[in-house]
C-alpha cells in the first residue's frame, strides 16, 4: 500500500505526513509538485505549509502544478485524497471540495491543541474512528475559516459531508464549526487541523491523529 | 502600452476580518468618517495597446481562473486611462 505525499515549494509538513503514513504501516512515496507522475500510489496526501508562499490566495497557485492535474484526474475516479491545512486550501482552489478557507476571525495565526469531533466515519480517511469520537490534534493556521454559501452549507450538512467539527468555542469563525469536509463520493477529504502532528505522545499532544492514516489502509485493504 | 486593472473584492456576505481591523484602527487615529471598510486586491497588468475587446475578455477569463476565487470573491476589469 503506497501513499503519496506531495511536496510543493513551501510545503512544511510533508515529512511529518510521510512519517505518519509509515507509522500507520504503509509506504510513503514522495511526490514532486512539478512532476505529473503519481508513481503508482494508492492514495495521496497534500500536506500543510505555505505552498508558493501563499501568494495571491492560499493554494491558488499550487492548484495549477502539474502534479495536481494527475491528482484531480485520479480523485475524480475515486482515489483517496487527504488535504491537511494548506492541502485543504489547495483542494478547495482545485474545486475538488466546495467552499474556501479565509482569514481567521481575529486575524491571529493560531497554534493550539484543538478538540474536534469526528462526524462521519464512512470516508476512507475516518473509518477507524468511532462515530462522534472527540479527539485532540494541533490546529495551526492563519487562514482556516471555512466559508461557503448557504446552499452549499445545507448540502454539506444534509449529505453528511461535514466529517469533523470543532468542539467548544469556534477558533476561527468557520461556518457551523466546520473543521473538515468531504466531496460527494467521500474519497476526497479536507481537514484544517493536523493529524500528522499527533501520532505519538512523544511529539504530539495525543496520538489521536494516527487513525486518519490507518483508516486509508483499512479502506484500501477492504477493496 | 496600456494598463488593464483588475479589482478583486470579497463578496459582501463573506466576512472580512482585515477590513474590520482597518475599520477599528481608523477612529483610534482620530479618523471618524468610516461607517465600514472592506479590503481587496488590485492587479495592474500592462499589455500592448490599444486594448481590444478580445483582450479584455481574455483578462476576464484569467481573473475568473486565477486572480479571483469566484467562490468568495468578485472582480471587475477595466482599462486604466
Amino acid at each position: 500500500m503506497k501513499v503519496g505525499v506531495v511536496t510543493f515549494p513551501g510545503s512544511l509538513d510533508d515529512r511529518d505526513a510521510a512519517r505518519a503514513v509509515r507509522a500507520a504501516g504503509a509506504e510513503a512515496v514522495s511526490l514532486w509538485h512539478a512532476d505529473a507522475d503519481l508513481k503508482k500510489v494508492d492514495a495521496v496526501i497534500l500536506p500543510g505549509g505555505f505552498s508558493y508562499g501563499d501568494y495571491l490566495r492560499c493554494g491558488a497557485i499550487s492548484r495549477f502544478a502539474p502534479v495536481m492535474t494527475s491528482i484531480i484526474e485520479r480523485a475524480n475516479v475515486g482515489m483517496p485524497v487527504l488535504g491537511i491545512c494548506n492541502g485543504f486550501q489547495i483542494l478547495c482552489e482545485s474545486h475538488l471540495l466546495p467552499g474556501a478557507l479565509t482569514r481567521n476571525v481575529g486575524l491571529h495565526f493560531l497554534c493550539t491543541p484543538q478538540p474536534i469531533r469526528i462526524e462521519n466515519i464512512s470516508t476512507p480517511w475516518t473509518n477507524n474512528f468511532q462515530q462522534g469520537a472527540e479527539i485532540v490534534i494541533p490546529l495551526k493556521n492563519g487562514e482556516g475559516s471555512f466559508q461557503c454559501d448557504d446552499k452549499t452549507l445545507d448540502q454539506l450538512e444534509s449529505e453528511g459531508r461535514v466529517i469533523a467539527r470543532y468542539v467548544g468555542e469556534n477558533p476561527n469563525g468557520s461556518r457551523n464549526l466546520i473543521a473538515g469536509i468531504s466531496n460527494a463520493r467521500g474519497n476526497v477529504v479536507g481537514l484544517m487541523p493536523h493529524p500528522e502532528h499527533a501520532i505519538d505522545s512523544l511529539t504530539g499532544p495525543t496520538a489521536d491523529g494516527l487513525a486518519f492514516f490507518t483508516s486509508v489502509l483499512t479502506a484500501m485493504v477492504g477493496k | 502600452m496600456a494598463t488593464i486593472v483588475v479589482d478583486v473584492m470579497l463578496k459582501p456576505e463573506i466576512l472580512d476580518p482585515q477590513g474590520q481591523a482597518v475599520l477599528a484602527a481608523l477612529p483610534r487615529l482620530g479618523f471618524t468618517f468610516a461607517k465600514s471598510a472592506r479590503q481587496g486586491k488590485r492587479f495592474e497588468i500592462e499589455v500592448d495597446g490599444p486594448v481590444t475587446q478580445a483582450q479584455l475578455a481574455e483578462v476576464s477569463k484569467a481573473a475568473e481562473t486565477l486572480l479571483a476565487n469566484p467562490v468568495i470573491e468578485t472582480f471587475t476589469v477595466r482599462v486604466e486611462e
